[in-house]
């Protein structure tokens, strides 16, 4: 086997963590999203969830949370008689996407709270609704300050993705790792793995800033 | 005052052990162009944020255009308003406030045009409209698509102006709305609202220290000190002869 017989298992490996990384990091925000701001709804049941989840998903380890979503769920639900077994990339993007969610649950809720008062006091006198404040005059102010801890948290899901290979999720660790114990070239794939794991980070880096850009095209209006 | 717009009838207003409105009584008629004076913390803003709706009172009773503000006719008397009785009494009263606070991630236009549209249910064009109107009332109509950021803090404010205008509103409140100005820029929010009191009809309430502004354009001038009004008149009575030792105090430390 030589070097470049390599890069196709790899490659394939690598389209798995790049859809595992996309789906995570889209249904990641969007929980982060509705817990982040269900956090600071003053509905106390609303609010009672969202701070179970954010606080359950941060204090346990991923690894935890995905081999429970893919072993003892399974049992769990036999014993109930309901098949609650999991597909592996349903189980690994439910885990991902649960875990990078209480994380950015509190970059929401942070940044909906650096919200001036001013900005809240002006939409009441101009006599928006709370929901409309929220999503009108609150939120777009938001989204700004959340980008560069969201980029961070992409890129920290992109490198979670790896631990799918324990539940014999086809990605790039795991088509690594198959390679690895056929031909024993630890030196050679683990470095490849580098390269490609860095490679993805740098574009999804570099997608993450164009987002902000685009996000806060109004702060850069210039007369 | 036959028919005041606005009445406070013993109101009280309290920050923790603080009393900062001690049983003020206060009216304004119809039309009426009303200078708040007075030392800082004497409560002149806290009236206009009551009247906002920004901040609840703890004693007394609020009445705009006859109908209590803070509180709801019950089956046994008055009971604290709701959501839903303030969101109604609100569309009678606007406000400009100290710093803009305009909308910045909204260009010019749709900050005038934003609530007309999603509160009043205007079409976008109706709001347009409205919206240009205004801007050319107060020598923006060329701003139109900028940001706020891009404007000068003059300019800001007489945005922050046409966008309170453009609720239609019965009374207009001005907190303060030229003390965060550069001194050049002053003027051109002051003719702004010097021209509205002028050709309008609108209620104006206005808290200031532009003490030659507010002789200018008001039909009566109050001056606040520890949360009451120590004294009111026209601004003649009250500029070339103060009653009272603490308002000619004030006026002597700010007019020289």
């Amino acid at each position: 086997m030589q070097l470049t017989d390599y890069i196709a298992p790899l490659m394939q490996g690598a389209w798995v963590t790049v859809q595992l990384t996309l789906y995570s990091t889209v249904l990641g925000a969007m929980l982060a999203f509705a817990s982040g701001i269900g956090k600071l709804s003053r509905n106390r049941a609303i609010n009672a969830i969202c701070v179970a989840y954010i606080e359950l998903f941060r204090g346990t380890s991923l690894l935890v949370q995905l081999f429970w979503l893919y072993f003892a769920l399974p049992l769990a639900g036999s014993a109930m008689g309901l098949d609650l077994r999991l597909p592996p990339v349903l189980a690994g993007v439910l885990a991902l996407s649960l875990n990078i969610g209480a994380y950015g649950a509190e970059v929401v809720r942070g940044a909906i709270t650096a919200v001036h008062q001013d900005q809240r006091e002006a939409a009441r006198a101009l006599n928006f609704s709370e929901r409309q404040t929220l999503w009108d005059i609150v939120i777009p102010q938001a989204i700004p300050e959340m980008m560069p801890p969201f980029g961070n948290l992409a890129v920290q899901n992109l490198k979670d993705t790896a631990l799918v290979s324990l539940i014999s999720l086809g990605d790039l660790t795991f088509r690594a790792e198959q390679i690895r114990n056929y031909t024993q070239d630890s030196t050679t794939i683990y470095s490849m793995l580098l390269v490609m794991y860095f490679g993805m980070a740098l574009v999804l880096t570099v997608m993450m800033r164009g987002l902000e850009r685009y996000v806060t095209r109004w702060r850069r209006a210039r007369s | 005052m036959n028919d005041p717009i606005i009445k406070f009838d013993k109101v009280i207003k309290r920050f923790g052990d603080l009393t900062v409105l001690d049983e003020l009584d206060f009216e304004v008629g119809r039309g009426e162009k009303v200078s708040i004076i007075g030392p800082s913390g004497s409560g002149k803003s806290t009236v206009l944020r009551i009247l906002m709706t920004l901040e609840g009172i703890d004693g007394g009773v609020v009445t705009v255009n006859g109908e209590p503000l803070w509180h709801e006719e019950g089956p046994d008397g008055l009971r604290p308003a709701s959501e839903a009785h303030l969101h109604k009494m609100r569309t009678q009263l606007g406000m400009v406030f100290q710093q803009f606070n305009l909308f910045p991630h909204m260009t010019v236009l749709r900050n005038i045009t934003e609530a007309p549209v999603k509160v009043l249910g205007l079409s976008k064009a109706e709001a347009k409209g409205r919206a240009e109107e205004l801007l050319e009332l107060v020598g923006l109509a060329d701003q139109a698509q900028k940001y706020p950021h891009q404007l000068s803090g003059g300019q800001q404010q007489r945005v922050g102006i046409a966008r309170a205008l453009a609720m239609r509103p019965n009374v207009l409140l001005f907190d303060e709305p030229t003390s965060a100005l550069d001194p050049e820029l002053v003027g051109e929010v002051l003719n702004v609202i010097g021209r509205l009191a002028e050709e309008h009809d609108l209620t104006m309430l206005l808290v200031t220290h532009e003490m030659r502004f507010a002789r200018e354009i008001s039909d009566r001038v109050c001056f606040f000190d520890q949360g009451r009004i120590r004294e009111e008149g026209t601004p003649e009575e009250l500029f070339t002869d103060p009653k009272e030792d603490r308002t000619r105090e004030f006026l002597k430390a700010v007019l020289d």
